[in-house]
């Protein structure tokens, strides 16, 4: 019962508990914060926060509202608060974004014994990158076994592996797509010209086109929403007609946007039964690795060697 | 009859028209290839068209490379048809770019992992040493009708460039550049219609690709379905119809045509049989799919019914007729489409996951793919544009001439 320090199943006593809840209702409060601050400053901000990655060491976050604690260098958590693992999570993610961009590996760890299927990674995600119909990010894959009526499931969410051997970068005849030194794999919108072949050569179909359909088309009025612009790969982008990111192939970029400000990817947070893990692979001591050097950890496809970067607890 | 034709053919215009407009202003919002079969009949009808053009050109290097001196007659018919069905070609796989206007970036990335950045490359440098070799090759007629004061006349001295000396050094020099360009262009043409089978062969994502016979398959097919195409021409539209020489040479373009269909099949069946007794059912799917899929039709009846079988029984037993081979190679050059379609549909209409179609449900995310109604109509305008290009090059250029010894 005492809440053991790296436990998946780890649980906390009752006030430690309420102290840490009160501690990550104010972390989300600062990354709110973090986020208003973005859309306030516009692409200047987001901009280079997007180049630091590739190039050097993380741009300190935009200012927070006085009195906030900052997003990115968090003043230290109340003693126990780690053993709230999407905070434990949220440190480690912190810890990494001080390191240079090459020395960080993103690793998403998905614990297939917790995923009941709710699917809400899969709407959090569609929410937070506003896809339009037909493009699905990170859908929660429903295997059926035996048969009707003695059927049980089994549910797979399936966000984009970020490859270490990608095979969708060699196929690409502009260099639009490519592997960031964090480990990312990454489309520039501004460069595809939406042949789609990548798709074609994803062996796990993570890859989508967005052909410009819209869920309110037919009706009255394009809802706000459907134009309200999307923050992906820290920029700001707007869907109309006939511009990025319609005609584009778009994937899940593990929520770049959120990462470098120090948000945890929406699947994670969103997650109902806390099944989705999300850190550095470079850093031993986080909760993600900790979890991925387990034995009855799977990998999608491994002997194609594409060395997936989402690793499947059994 | 004619009337007929043109009436059909104004109609297949103005509703690709139509289609094009729609497309350039809504996108492909109106197009039916989605997610999870990324690509549809646009980029179907590319290989379809590419595979005309490679073909023909390499029949016309029979002439210009190797000497043959029978064939010579639709020289430059042969390269016309390239030119034009490249055309088309390249039209139709525009039109699936997402950003058309981006198409540009493919010359100056710089991608040499890409077989796609190749095969544009290369059907760049092909489409160039055509219009060359196609203009050194008539220029020589050209010059002759330039001096006429008629419509014609006048278009004959603009093509020129001013290139009128009817010299036997002039003419000779023209010779020459055909031959040099023809043979340069047979390792071209070898390379691009190669480099279109490498670009789906080197997906390894895709069992139904990844075979070392695509290239190679990519190359037969081209040469029967081109052979095909310009028998066909030659038939109806040769030069000196209703003569002897004209039926000989049908015949002898009839033979090829047949010879290089059952080269192909061959190719066709040791690809199929290799991978349907394939021990991994991964492996094996695509190739159901085509056999016995939603659109088993397509292969059985428009490919093998009417596409092959037809084809060689007429052609073995009716070659000899201009008007047979004729109709025998129209159907083996038109039903090709339906090869080209399940190239691409198949390898794509099977998930890599299973349960994906089910995980979430949109009209984009299924494995079931059938074109819209926009997708036909581009197709089309393609296809019209081409026909009125063809017709109309016959018209104005010296394409098919009667005095064929004078190449």
């Amino acid at each position: 019962m005492n809440g053991q320090r790296g436990s998946a199943k780890g649980q906390e006593m009752p006030d430690r508990a309420r102290a840490s809840r009160r501690a990550f209702l104010k972390g989300l409060g600062a990354g709110a914060a973090t986020m208003i601050a973005l859309d306030l400053l516009e692409g200047a901000a987001a901009t280079p926060a997007r180049a630091g990655v590739a190039t050097a060491p993380p741009a300190p976050p935009p200012a927070a509202p006085p009195g906030a604690p900052s997003a990115a260098a968090p003043p230290p958590l109340p003693a126990g608060a780690t053993e709230n693992l999407l905070l434990r999570m949220q440190e480690d993610l912190q810890r990494a974004m001080r390191k240079p961009g090459h020395e960080r590996r993103w690793i998403m760890v998905i614990d297939l014994r917790k995923c009941v299927g709710c699917s809400a990674c899969t709407i959090g995600c569609i929410a937070e990158n506003r896809l339009p119909p037909g493009v699905v990010y990170r859908p929660v894959v429903d295997e059926e076994i035996g048969t009707y009526p003695h059927v049980t499931r089994r549910f797979v969410p399936r966000p984009c592996m970020q490859c270490e051997n990608p095979p969708v970068l060699p196929v690409c005849p502009v260099k639009a797509t490519y592997k960031r030194p964090d480990g990312i794999v990454e489309i520039n919108y501004d460069t595809c010209i939406g042949c789609r072949y990548c798709i074609t050569a994803c062996p796990y179909s993570a890859r989508y086109f967005d052909a410009g359909d819209f869920h309110t088309a037919g009706t009255p009025a394009i809802q706000a929403y459907e134009r309200a612009p999307n923050h992906e790969y820290g920029r700001h982008w707007v869907r109309r007609r006939n511009a990025s990111p319609i005609g584009n192939v778009r994937k899940c970029h593990f929520c770049i946007h959120r990462l470098d400000a120090g948000m945890l990817p929406a699947c994670v947070t969103t997650c109902i039964g806390q099944a989705t893990f999300f850190g550095d692979g470079n850093d031993p001591e986080s909760l993600a690795t900790e979890l991925a050097v387990r034995p009855n950890v799977v990998r999608l496809k491994e002997e194609m060697g594409t060395e997936p970067k989402v690793y499947y607890l059994l | 009859m004619k009337r007929v034709f043109w009436v059909l053919w104004a109609a297949a215009f103005v509703a690709g028209l139509a289609g094009v407009v729609e497309r350039l202003v809504s996108g492909h919002e109106l197009a039916a290839y989605g997610s999870y079969v990324p690509w549809g009949l646009w980029v179907a009808v590319y290989i379809y068209f590419v595979g005309l053009s490679a073909g023909a050109f390499l029949l016309s290097t029979v002439i210009y490379v190797f000497g043959v001196k029978r064939l010579e007659p639709v020289g430059r018919l042969a390269l016309f048809t390239a030119l034009v069905t490249l055309l088309v070609a390249l039209f139709s796989i525009w039109f699936d770019l997402g950003h058309m206007s981006r198409f540009w970036r493919v010359y100056t990335s710089r991608a040499w992992t890409s077989m796609m950045a190749w095969m544009v490359w290369l059907y760049t440098a092909y489409f160039l040493l055509l219009l060359v070799e196609m203009w050194f090759a008539v220029r020589a007629d050209l010059a002759r009708r330039s001096g006429e004061p008629t419509f014609l006349g006048r278009l004959a001295r603009l093509l020129t460039l001013g290139q009128a000396d009817l010299s036997p050094a002039a003419m000779d020099r023209d010779r020459r550049m055909v031959r040099l360009l023809a043979t340069v262009g047979v390792p071209l043409a070898t390379a691009f219609h190669g480099g279109v089978g490498a670009l789906f062969g080197v997906i390894g994502a895709r069992l139904f690709w990844h075979a070392t016979i695509y290239p190679l398959l990519f190359l037969s097919s081209a040469l029967a379905s081109g052979s095909a195409l310009l028998t066909f021409l030659t038939a109806f539209w040769g030069p000196g119809r209703g003569t002897r020489e004209h039926r000989e040479l049908v015949t002898l373009l009839a033979t090829i045509s047949l010879g290089l269909l059952v080269l192909d099949l061959l190719f066709e069946f040791a690809e199929f049989s290799i991978s349907l007794y394939a021990t991994i059912p991964a492996a094996v799917q695509g190739f159901l799919l085509v056999l016995f899929g939603p659109y088993w039709w397509v292969f059985w009846l428009v490919h093998v019914a009417l596409g092959a079988l037809a084809p060689i029984v007429i052609l073995a037993v009716r070659r000899h007729h201009p008007t047979w081979a004729g109709v025998a190679t129209f159907l083996i050059a038109a039903t090709f489409i339906a090869v080209r379609l399940n190239i691409v549909i198949p390898g794509l209409a099977y998930p890599e996951i299973q349960g994906l179609e089910r995980a979430y449900i949109d009209h984009r995310l299924t494995f079931r793919y059938f074109p819209s109604l926009l997708e036909w109509q581009v197709t089309a305008f393609v296809t019209s544009l081409g026909i009125a290009l063809f017709a109309l090059g016959l018209r104005v250029l010296p394409i098919v001439t009667v005095h064929p010894r004078e190449a």
